[in-house]
């Protein structure tokens, strides 16, 4: 990016303006998060940066918000985080299973209407979550299964699967097929072909299909407020949160959300080390 | 080999042998993607279209209202309905009364016409002092002076049609006079022609500010090394992984009149401390954090077309004599217009159905069609006419799908 020694100055300070703009941008993207974080070790019950903050003052930061959302009677966040793990590990675990599977069989060449079954199978992350939602409350509902343990669980699974299956069939385009001709040629069952060759090259792909299976389910909330109802036992940590914030701003929800904001930088790391695993195993030199 | 028909070794013709083969290839490709094709059709697809039949569908007040909505077609609705469909309704209101159903159809009944309500309350509580065998309509009219409005009856007319459209002129602010006539609401009462175009116009605001926005982080993502650029990336992937809620959170800290960017204007001395600025509960706050929150669906497309951009075609253009700026207009920027389309309708699609966001930002001002969608849906529980607005998203949305599918094609869609 450095310019030529011979740029004109006109070129040089669009060029310096252009960066500052860019600056500016990541500043847009990434700021808001961080201003939660410092304002959930606040000593006050307000959420502005108090005299005491700005002064670093030891005094003026605790940990109080956090114990209250630990130990804390009044918002549920235990049930809520119990919850929200059991539906991402339930949902993640069918999304993946059934997208997986069905991402296989559309990079099959032969794989008749593609561009019409691959529409529908994408169609709920393109359909407004609020169409999603009441359609699938009332189809549970019909059956029984709204405010049920296993009604969220299908509600996220739908939700899910079609990441999994974009993920996975984007890593099975770059799947060269001469890889399981040469191991049929050498004798090669077709299942273990599959488990010793396409398995292992596909499974980064599958691993981040998990993951933003994984997300969906633990980030979704527009869903979840249909099906759950009112039942309190259903709650979700997104639940939780809305419920808060349309109450009150209060501290105990930025302990939260500092808490997902390292959840959520756990997932990038995980996300990175795959990228990097499988541009390695297919050759592809990091440039 | 006779006839240069070509053989495979155990004698079939080849041609055949290949259809067979590439037969099975297929019923097996088929079989792996049905479990969830069944899945997504069974609980998702199918469950949608019922759901948007609601919108349509009057079989519930047809159903209590069986016999008179049976006689009320014979009825031209001139004048008042004869004597038979007075009794036949008298019958059917008799019925619903012992049953405690009428209040089902009194709230159906009021959507038509204001007054209903209490019309058929007050109506129920004298059924049994009615002589069988005299006069309908007239007994009618003397139980309420409104029973002899021609309006109400005309009302009922209504309101026993097998399908309607109703719900659809109204999510538009229409609706059917009683002459038949489709006149627009009055002016105070019209809301959704406002929602719905500020629904498209934040989400084409929306879409456009990202890709300003989103256009020079790509470019300088795409042609940093890879060091610099993989740094830089996690300000675009640490949002696009973080929950959305915390994220709408986070701008409801820095929005709000004592938030934390008010109080920094107030420090600066920029803003004065009693007129702070109303960053929040408005269109200003759902559009900022719209544009945030969605900005990293728009770098990645983008990012993802500008890294196969190879930096020698801009050299060249330079090196045959054109300025920068001419370079970039004419090689650069058509060569990104697959990612500019690609992250404009992904944008596009998923402000238009934005719910979480506005709903706590957006306070009153600031609502959009979806959070009209869900008051009906959860608050007025009018489902029908919930569902006539979501058909109506739903039908933009998939048009615009279908572009996508056309202009970028959705097995190109890659995420992160």
């Amino acid at each position: 990016m450095a310019l030529a020694k011979y740029t004109e100055t006109r070129y040089r300070i669009w060029h310096y303006s252009y960066l500052v703009i860019c600056a500016s941008v990541f500043f847009f993207l990434i700021a808001p998060l961080f201003v939660i974080v410092p304002l959930s070790f606040n000593a006050e019950q307000y959420i502005h940066f108090s005299s005491g903050m700005m002064a670093l003052d030891p005094d003026a930061f605790s940990l109080r918000w956090y114990e209250d959302m630990i130990y804390g009677t009044k918002n549920p966040w235990g049930i809520a985080v119990k919850n929200s793990f059991y539906f991402a590990f339930f949902a993640t675990v069918g999304a993946t299973t059934l997208g997986t599977i069905a991402a296989l069989g559309l990079s099959s060449r032969y794989m008749p209407y593609k561009s019409l079954i691959m529409s529908i199978l994408i169609s709920p992350m393109i359909i407004p979550l609020i169409i999603s939602g009441s359609a699938i409350f009332f189809s549970l509902a019909k059956v029984g299964l709204a405010s049920s343990f296993i009604g969220v669980v299908i509600a996220h699974i739908i939700l899910g699967t079609p990441f999994v299956v974009i993920t996975v069939t984007a890593t099975l385009s770059g799947f060269d097929d001469s890889i399981t001709r040469a191991a049929s040629s050498l004798g090669s069952t077709p299942t273990n072909t599959f488990f010793k060759i396409t398995l292992p090259l596909i499974t980064p792909g599958i691993i981040s299909g998990a993951l933003f299976a994984f997300v969906t389910s633990f980030d979704e909330i527009v869903v979840i407020l249909f099906v759950a109802g009112g039942d309190r036992s259903l709650t979700t940590i997104p639940l939780q949160m809305w419920t808060g914030l349309r109450e009150q701003l209060s501290p105990t929800i930025m302990a939260v959300a500092t808490c997902l904001i390292v959840l959520s930088t756990l997932i990038l790391i995980v996300t990175e080390l795959l990228r990097r695993r499988s541009e390695r195993i297919r050759g592809i030199s990091a440039q | 080999m006779t006839n240069g028909e070509i053989r495979t070794s155990d004698g079939e013709l080849l041609s055949v042998k290949l259809k067979k083969v590439e037969s099975r290839k297929r019923t097996g490709a088929l079989i792996l993607v049905l479990p969830l094709l069944l899945f997504i059709i069974i609980t998702y697809i199918f469950p949608i279209i019922q759901m948007l039949q609601r919108s349509v569908d009057n079989t519930q007040m047809n159903d209590l209202l069986n016999n008179t909505y049976q006689v009320i077609q014979n009825w031209d609705g001139s004048d008042f309905p004869p004597e038979e469909v007075v009794k036949t309704f008298y019958n059917d209101l008799k019925y619903l009364s012992e049953n405690k159903l009428h209040g089902k159809i009194a709230v159906r009944l009021n959507y038509e016409k204001g007054g209903f309500s209490s019309l058929i309350k007050k109506t129920v509580r004298k059924l049994d002092s009615f002589d069988t065998n005299g006069n309908y309509l007239q007994q009618f009219k003397e139980i309420h002076k409104r029973w002899a409005d021609q309006e109400y009856w005309l009302a009922l007319k209504r309101a026993t049609v097998p399908y309607h459209g109703r719900k659809y002129l109204a999510s538009f602010d229409f609706k059917q006079d009683f002459d038949g006539s489709i006149v627009r609401i009055e002016e105070k009462k019209r809301i959704n022609v406002t929602l719905w175009l500020r629904t498209i116009y934040v989400a084409l605001g929306v879409t456009l500010c990202c890709l300003i926005l989103a256009y020079p982080i790509a470019h300088l993502l795409s042609v940093l090394p890879t060091r610099y650029s993989n740094l830089l990336m996690i300000c675009v992937l640490l949002p696009f992984w973080t929950s959305l809620l915390v994220r709408t959170s986070s701008w409801m800290v820095l929005l709000q009149t004592q938030g934390v960017l008010n109080d920094f204007l107030v420090f600066l001395g920029i803003v004065a401390d009693e007129n702070r600025l109303e960053l929040m509960y408005n269109m200003t706050g759902t559009f900022i954090a719209m544009t945030q929150i969605l900005l990293p669906f728009m770098v990645l497309p983008l990012y993802s077309v500008m890294k196969t951009i190879s930096p020698s075609l801009m050299r060249a253009a330079t090196s045959m004599g054109a300025t920068p700026f001419h370079a970039f207009r004419k090689i650069y920027f058509p060569l990104t217009y697959a990612g500019i389309s690609a992250g404009s309708i992904l944008v596009f699609v998923l402000a238009i159905g934005y719910y979480i966001t506005p709903a706590l930002v957006g306070g009153a001002k600031g609502t959009l069609i979806s959070n009209r969608i869900a008051y009906h849906m959860q608050s007025t529980l009018d489902w029908s006419y919930a569902t006539a607005m979501a058909t109506i998203l739903l039908v933009g949305v998939l048009v615009v799908y279908y572009v996508y599918n056309r202009v970028v094609g959705i097995d190109n869609m890659r995420l992160g």
